[in-house]
């Protein structure tokens, strides 16, 4: 044994009070390795990282790095042992520097015991020029992107030494170029003779990147195989136990009457300039509209115009033909506008409420589940239990914290709430995010069904193939304009890219409405 | 209104204000409310004059209250942060505490219910005139004022530097941002919450050294909303060593205006309400702007 594995687990179980999260778990990793671990939301894979990690204490079980057994180890043992963590929700300081951020808990030191500010600049340069990932020191965490709140995770990671990197779900946020880029940087370390361990739900990325796959089902290991000697469909079929749809398939769209329609809307920045500039589009009854464009050109700041959570400068909202520019959301959920937000944790749940409380917020205050200004808890208790039996959520414990769930659940609870209710609207950003296959073909059916029942749907996501299959015609941002609009069906991914990258390649597609070469704005972080 | 008699008692009312809410600053920081201020205020003052009143000696009365100040933050760090107790409860349970304890041992110690005899207040710093000229100019620096007034305005200039310079300042800050991206660094949260605590704990136990030194004896409930003024300041002040002390000059201007006022044709009770008033129009008037450490309050 042991020369071999950078990490032996054995025997790892660890009960929470509603759940089992890990039972019996083995885990094993060869020294220069990518291993991956898949598995549905809730199989456990951030809990037995959490425990490798130090993090939290495992009940039963042991642990060896390099050989050498550790026990009752914390964060700070396992630093030591050059295990790094990126986790599934960062952990950094919004109102920190990047490089303050990166030097938290093992800074440099000057003149005795001051921060030695240059020197932490001078190694985050250093270790980000080193694998191409282009951060400034300087940069405030609460301005960046998330994909370059990723970097800043993976220089903390390098900054402290790690020879075993984990990364839990750390595509899951990323942009298709973003995700490219991601892979470059990991097949580096690799070749720097680093140990990687990663845990995402997209089944091409651990073939394309992984040596071993280790799959985790309800809490325990369903089989370890080797990359090369397996296929989606295989990996798919042990992760839930059944076969999966790979592809969900999409009747012809019988669209309706115009439910949403944006005419010449323009908003205004905290920095003052535009961050949506003349939007035009319309989503009719039946129809899918899908926004495609790389994070930060004005998605985020459309759909907080649409559901009133941010303020028009010019331009009208209308909903089923009333005009709604500027009203508050709880006119517009009133409405029968519904929300799946991109920051499930910011806006989408309130993590100290229940697992019920939260299935009803939005609609907390109208019947069935508050009359005369009481909450009918024998309602929203009977609610939730049929959403959770519907949407599959685990644990199926209408009590527990939301914020204890894991984070593919907390987002098919937020998905579960907003597709309940018959909304006339739909705004859906990134509602995939972070779930399982199984729960993709869930979401992807179920949307396909609202529409086929009437529902206008205007979805907006960073997954170019999610708006590619689900899309009847999809609208490409760029710069806070739309630059392009495509029939669904009658595009390609390629061509897709071009538009979202400027427009120059836009307009010699034949089909774009509007072009201006542009530059981004750096302004408009994807926060 | 602007004589140099006023603004001379502003910085002396200020001083008590400034070393307490660099205290609140220190707590506040590491995402512990401390709205037991008061209370260590009026500990720190009782302490103090106890030690000066046996020993004769008003340095050894700055120690005791610092030491006094210590002690009755820890009991604010075990129940808040160990035992993950509600911060503000804890905070109204030791300001009580400090209330009833202090009254009761005025008794004991001097059979009054009221006030300590008057003791030995602290000698003003000077060099000796026979250095000559050079002398003579430092002391009119440093012999106007009680020596804790240098002290604490030399502890904002070391605080801000601690804060914002040194790594114990930045982990200090991390942890009432975002205690567990602290954790997930191998730093304890407890630790630092507990040295925010008790840090806070010094500072307004020196401040209420100086609140009673500066008058001689200990008077019962002398901190007198002190403690929740320094807060105050230190919120408008944003959480700042520099902005704190700038609120707290504001507030001990208001306090000495309030006593220039007394005894004319206003009604004492509205003169007195001019600092509180003022703690209010402050509060709301930076009320959108000022930004709290994001995980202030929550037990980890
Ligand atoms: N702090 C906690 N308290 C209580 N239960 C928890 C806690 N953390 C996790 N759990 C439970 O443990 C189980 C495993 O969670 P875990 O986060 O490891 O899942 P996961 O495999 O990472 O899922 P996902 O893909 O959705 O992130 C879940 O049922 C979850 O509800
Ligand atoms: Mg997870």
């Amino acid at each position: 044994m042991s020369e071999r594995h950078a990490v032996q687990m054995r025997g790892i179980t660890k009960r929470y009070p509603r759940a089992l999260a890990n039972d019996r778990v083995d885990l094993d990793v060869e020294v220069g390795e990518v291993h991956a671990i898949v598995g549905e939301n809730g199989a456990g894979k951030s809990t037995i990282m959490k425990v490798l990690y130090g993090l939290t204490p495992p009940d039963e079980g042991s642990i060896s790095l390099w050989g050498k057994e550790l026990s009752g180890h914390r964060p700070a043992d396992a630093i030591r042992e050059g295990v790094g963590m990126v986790h599934q929700h960062f952990m950094l300081v919004d109102t920190l520097t990047v490089a303050e951020n990166v030097v938290l808990g093992a800074e440099p030191c000057s003149h005795g015991c001051l921060l030695d500010v240059a020197a932490a600049r001078e190694r985050v340069r250093q270790l980000s020029s080193e694998y191409g990932l282009s951060l400034d020191p300087d940069d405030l965490i609460e301005n960046l992107s998330v994909g370059l709140e990723q970097r800043v995770e993976i220089v903390k990671v390098l900054y402290r030494g790690a020879k075993i990197l984990i990364l839990d779900e750390p595509t899951g946020v990323l942009t298709p170029q973003e995700v490219r880029e991601l892979f470059v940087i990991l097949r580096a370390l690799r070749e720097a003779g680093r140990t990687i361990i990663f845990i995402t739900h997209k089944l091409e990325e651990v073939l394309e990147l992984a040596d071993r796959i280790t799959v985790m089902r309800d809490g325990r290991v369903a089989g370890v195989v080797s990359a090369a000697a397996t296929t989606k469909e295989e990996l798919a079929r042990m992760m839930v136990g059944r076969d999966v749809l790979l592809r969900v398939t999409r009747e012809e769209a019988r669209p309706g009457e115009p439910v949403l329609q944006v005419a010449g809307l323009s908003a205004i920045g905290r920095k003052g300039s535009h961050v949506l500039e003349g939007i035009d589009l319309e989503v009719r009854s039946g129809e899918i509209l899908g926004v495609a464009g790389v994070q930060g050109n004005g998605q985020t700041e459309l759909v907080e115009v649409i559901t009133g959570l941010r303020r028009a400068s010019a331009g009208s909202v209308t909903v089923c033909g009333r005009e709604t520019t500027n009203r508050s959301p709880r006119q517009m959920r009133d409405l029968g506008v519904a929300h799946i937000p991109e920051d499930r944790q910011a806006r989408g749940l309130v993590l100290g409420f229940t697992v019920a409380e939260n299935l009803i917020l939005g609609r907390h205050h109208r019947k069935p589940f508050s009359s005369r200004g009481l909450l009918s808890l024998d309602d929203i208790r009977t609610h939730a239990e049929r959403l959770i039996e519907e949407h599959d959520l685990r644990p199926r414990d209408p009590d527990g914290d939301a914020g204890h769930l894991s984070g593919g659940n907390q987002q098919k609870l937020i998905v579960a709430r907003e597709f309940d209710g018959g909304p006339a609207l739909l705004v859906a950003s990134q509602p995939t995010r972070g779930v399982d296959i199984g729960a993709i073909e869930f979401v992807h059916t179920s949307l396909l069904r609202m529409r086929d029942q009437g529902a206008a749907i205007l979805l907006i996501s960073a997954e170019l193939t999610e708006i590619m299959t689900l899309s009847d015609s999809i609208a490409v941002m760029y710069g806070g304009k739309i630059v392009a609009q495509f029939e669904g069906g009658a595009v390609g991914e390629e061509e897709l890219g071009v538009a979202m990258t400027g427009g120059a390649g836009a307009s010699a597609g034949g089909s774009a409405v509007r072009s201006d070469g542009r530059p981004p704005r750096h302004e408009m972080g994807a926060r | 209104m602007f004589e140099l008699a006023v603004l001379d008692s502003a910085l002396r009312m200020a001083t008590p204000l400034i070393l307490a809410s660099l205290g609140g600053l220190f707590s506040e920081r590491s995402g512990v409310v401390n709205i037991a201020l008061e209370g260590i205020l009026l500990t720190g003052a009782f302490a103090s004059i106890v030690a000066t009143y046996y020993t004769g000696n008003p340095w050894a009365g700055v120690f005791a209250g610092v030491f006094a100040g210590v002690l009755i933050s820890l009991i604010h760090a075990i129940v808040s942060i160990v035992f993950k107790a509600d911060q503000i409860v804890s905070g109204v349970a030791i300001n009580l505490l400090a209330m009833g304890l202090t009254q009761f041992l005025t008794w004991i110690v001097w059979g009054s219910s009221a006030n300590s005899p008057s003791v030995q207040g602290m000698a003003h710093w000077s060099l000796p005139e026979i250095w000559g000229p050079v002398a003579r100019g430092v002391n009119v620096v440093i012999s106007h004022y009680p020596p804790l007034v240098y002290v604490a305005l030399i502890l904002v200039a070391v605080s801000h530097v601690v804060l914002f310079r040194t790594p114990f300042g930045l982990r200090l800050r991390a942890t009432g941002e975002h205690p567990e991206a602290v954790d997930t660094l191998g730093v304890s949260v407890h630790a630092m919450r507990f040295a925010g605590v008790l840090l806070s704990g010094a500072f307004a136990g020196l401040g209420g050294a100086f609140l009673a030194l500066n008058t001689h004896q200990f008077v019962k409930n002398m901190s007198a909303g002190r403690g929740f003024i320094a807060l105050a300041a230190m919120i408008f002040g944003k959480w700042s060593p520099g902005g704190a002390l700038a609120a707290c000059l504001l507030f001990g201007y208001a306090e000495a205006v309030q006593m220039g006022f007394q005894g004319q044709a206003v009604p004492t009770q509205f003169v007195q309400m001019i600092p509180y008033v003022l703690t209010m129009v402050a509060l709301v008037g930076v009320i959108g702007r000022a930004r709290p450490p994001a995980a202030i309050g929550k037990p980890y």
